[in-house]
């Protein structure tokens, strides 16, 4: 009984151990960072903990942090702000342009013959074959000024030579990127809530008196509505903190918070500053998170 | 049902059902008609070339083993598959080509198909507020669809937090709440234990006697046929093979096949030897020194081969011989005993080496000398046990 009782307890440590090591232990350092200041040193910042010193340098070293650095990010007089705002709004536009692409799709998908299904799938996942950053770049072949779109919408005489389309280096060029990069984390969990939904349900609903239009909506969305927050979720949260695409797709003007900490940590070489971004991105996105959890243990009580 | 209605309906429902024979009036105009309805589904002939009337009122049972076509039949009512040959008309109009959600007919789905965001007084009420009916008789007509079913407190809850016998009120109610011409039951009962299910079967008809409305069900169930029907459809491959009362269908099969998929029943191949009016002679292929004298009109001839079928609790098994054992008479030895409680069935071993089976009421708990395996016994039945069946 007791090795029985160990082993699970061993099982359940694991998760735990992991992310413990994985996710906590290097917040916590991140965390330390962004509470130390500024330093031309290796590293970059002080103080530096180091329990060789002995006890009494540890605690005069505590007594240094601040979070001034909190300050000097939530200032309005710098861009972090302005960065914070603009990047969520990306990520929701995203977001939202994501689920009417991907709605869709989806509900093609679990509507379709069960035979040619898992091929459907298979074509959802397919593009994970290649690498994220090949395929990023591939688009800025596509909407470059010379690029593929242009020639081909010049060789069908619907843009003139002279004034090809301005779409890389624009917010679109970083909607395209992410709707693109992101769509299958839109379509597996609507794909999974609509195909276990039982189409008796619409029959029903039919024979009581409800077109297939309003029936989608009486119906269809609602019971749907966990796959749509989990996948608005699963596409928002990472996209706020997009540094990749609005980095080759994104101009000079596109203000996004993965890029700004980019800057801060390579060009400024202020590590102080860019782990207080990141602490405080973490933060607006715990709340998202929190708030999918809740959800998630709402749907299995109602179980 | 509730018990009011139980009890009201009670004295009244034997007296309406005695005289309840529309088919038999000439004059009278079915609610439903399906004329010459074919349905294939590509290579497959769900149904074929079908017509049948339905009458109002009427508590109608399409029956048959899956695959049938009794339900392809119930869902071209319903809308939702349309036929491929033919014409199906409710009350005068026809209804091919009207999309599910502008029929008068409402059904109740075999998985019960219960909105399941949605609680039991909203499920109840989708139908209505699709109608756009006011909201104060939609509150009244869900009170009173709820208090049918005996679910008022259950008004709040979400189909999960029922149990099946209760969500199959639920649907039940739903189906019923826009008042349809007709009332659609797929396998209604089909997920309920047995006991439930029996119960169930004489609620339904006293809704339907109550509200006087036209339900068709399909089953596979003979004896839920047979409880709750006015009349029976008995299918096989998408044709009708009889249509009649249940007492008709059980006591006079028109086939094989309907004596076999209705009930139990022995099937003996025989010959004809004498035709007189209202008496068959056949000689039995299992016991071919006996006689078997059927009281029967039938259009047969001296020779023809013929199918007798006999009903288990009609066939006497006796230890010692009857009065005269050359006619209606079997010898043989039992093989094996069904002891059923109320019944005992006997299966009888023919000195041929083919079976029939005779059942016995066990009238008394104690027996000076029960019937036991390897008696010598005779079964034996009376001439207006039998049918002469022809295909």
């Amino acid at each position: 009984m007791a090795t029985k009782a160990n082993g699970r307890w061993l099982v359940l440590a694991i998760p735990y151990l992991w992310l413990l090591a994985l996710f906590l232990v290097p917040f916590l350092i991140v965390f330390k960072i962004s509470l130390s200041q500024d330093a031309i040193a290796q590293p970059p910042y002080v103080p530096t903990f180091d329990l060789a010193q002995g006890w009494a340098l540890f605690r005069e070293n505590l007594s240094e942090l601040s979070f001034e650095n909190y300050g000097y990010v939530l200032s309005w007089d710098n861009e972090f702000i302005e960065a914070y705002g603009s990047s969520l709004w990306i990520a929701g536009i995203s977001t939202i342009l994501l689920l009417l692409v991907g709605y869709p799709i989806a509900y093609a998908m679990a509507r379709a013959p069960k035979s040619i299904r898992p091929t459907l799938l298979m074509l959802v996942i397919l593009p994970f074959w290649t690498s994220f950053l090949i395929r990023v770049y591939a688009w800025i072949g596509i909407l470059s000024p010379e690029g593929l779109l242009n020639q081909l919408l010049i060789a069908l005489h619907i843009i003139s030579p002279d004034a090809p389309l301005q779409i890389l280096a624009t917010d679109t060029a970083v909607y395209i990127g992410i709707v693109y990069s992101y769509l299958p984390f839109m379509i597996l969990p609507l794909y999974a809530a609509l195909e276990k939904m039982d189409e008796t349900l619409l029959e029903a609903a039919a024979d009581l008196g409800c077109p297939p239009f309003a029936a989608f909506w009486k119906i269809t969305w609602p019971l749907s509505l966990p796959g749509v927050f989990a996948g608005c979720l699963l596409c928002f949260i990472p996209a706020v903190g997009e540094f990749v695409i609005p980095d080759l797709l994104g101009g000079s003007d596109t203000l996004m918070i993965g890029k700004v900490l980019w800057t801060e940590f390579s060009v400024n070489r202020s590590w102080t500053v860019s782990s207080a971004v990141a602490v405080l991105l973490l933060m607006v996105l715990v709340i998202p998170i929190v708030f999918y959890q809740n959800l998630q243990a709402r749907e299995v009580e109602g179980r | 049902m509730s018990t009011g209605v139980a009890e009201k309906t009670q004295k009244t429902i034997g007296g309406i059902r005695r005289k309840f024979a529309p088919w038999n009036d000439p004059q009278a105009v079915p609610l439903i008609r399906y004329q010459n309805v074919t349905k294939r589904f590509g290579e497959f002939t769900a149904v074929d070339n079908l017509s049948l009337d339905i009458y109002e009122r009427e508590f109608f049972a399409l029956l048959g083993p899956s695959g049938c076509g009794k339900t392809t039949l119930m869902r071209m009512l319903a809308g939702f598959e349309d036929p491929t040959e033919g014409q199906i008309t409710l009350a005068g109009q026809d209804l091919v080509g009207t999309p599910p959600y502008k029929r008068q007919t409402n059904m109740m789905f075999q998985s019960y198909a219960l909105f399941p965001h949605m609680s039991v007084w909203d499920n109840i009420a989708f139908g209505l507020r699709q109608d756009r009916m006011e909201k104060g008789a939609v509150n009244a007509r869900v009170e009173e669809m709820l208090k049918l079913v005996k679910l008022e407190t259950f008004a709040k809850r979400k189909p999960h937090q029922l149990s099946g016998g209760q969500r199959q009120r639920v649907a039940l109610a739903r189906s019923l709440a826009k008042r349809p011409k007709v009332l659609l039951l797929d396998e209604p009962l089909g997920a309920l234990d047995k006991k439930l299910r029996e119960e169930t079967q004489f609620e339904l008809m006293d809704i339907q006697m109550e509200l006087g409305m036209t339900f068709l069900i399909v089953t596979h169930d003979q004896e839920e046929a047979m409880t709750v029907a006015d009349r029976i459809a008995v299918m096989n491959h998408g044709k009708l093979v009889q249509v009649d009362q249940p007492a008709v269908i059980y006591e006079h099969p028109n086939s094989r096949y309907v004596a076999d998929f209705v009930g139990d029943v022995n099937i003996l191949d025989a010959t004809v030897e004498t035709v007189e009016p209202g008496m068959v002679t056949v000689r039995p292929a299992a016991a071919p020194d006996r006689r078997f004298r059927i009281a029967q009109d039938c259009a047969v001839k001296p020779g023809d081969s013929v199918a007798i079928a006999l009903r288990p609790e009609k066939m006497r098994v006796e230890l010692d011989p009857p009065g005269d054992s050359s006619v209606n008479c079997l010898q043989g030895e039992i093989w094996d005993i069904g002891y059923l409680g109320d019944l005992s069935i006997y299966h009888v071993e023919l000195p041929g080496g083919s079976r029939v089976k005779a059942a016995k009421p066990n009238l008394t708990r104690m027996v000076e000398r029960p019937i036991t395996w390897d008696d010598k016994v005779y079964v034996s039945f009376t001439p207006d046990a039998g049918v002469v069946l022809t295909s």
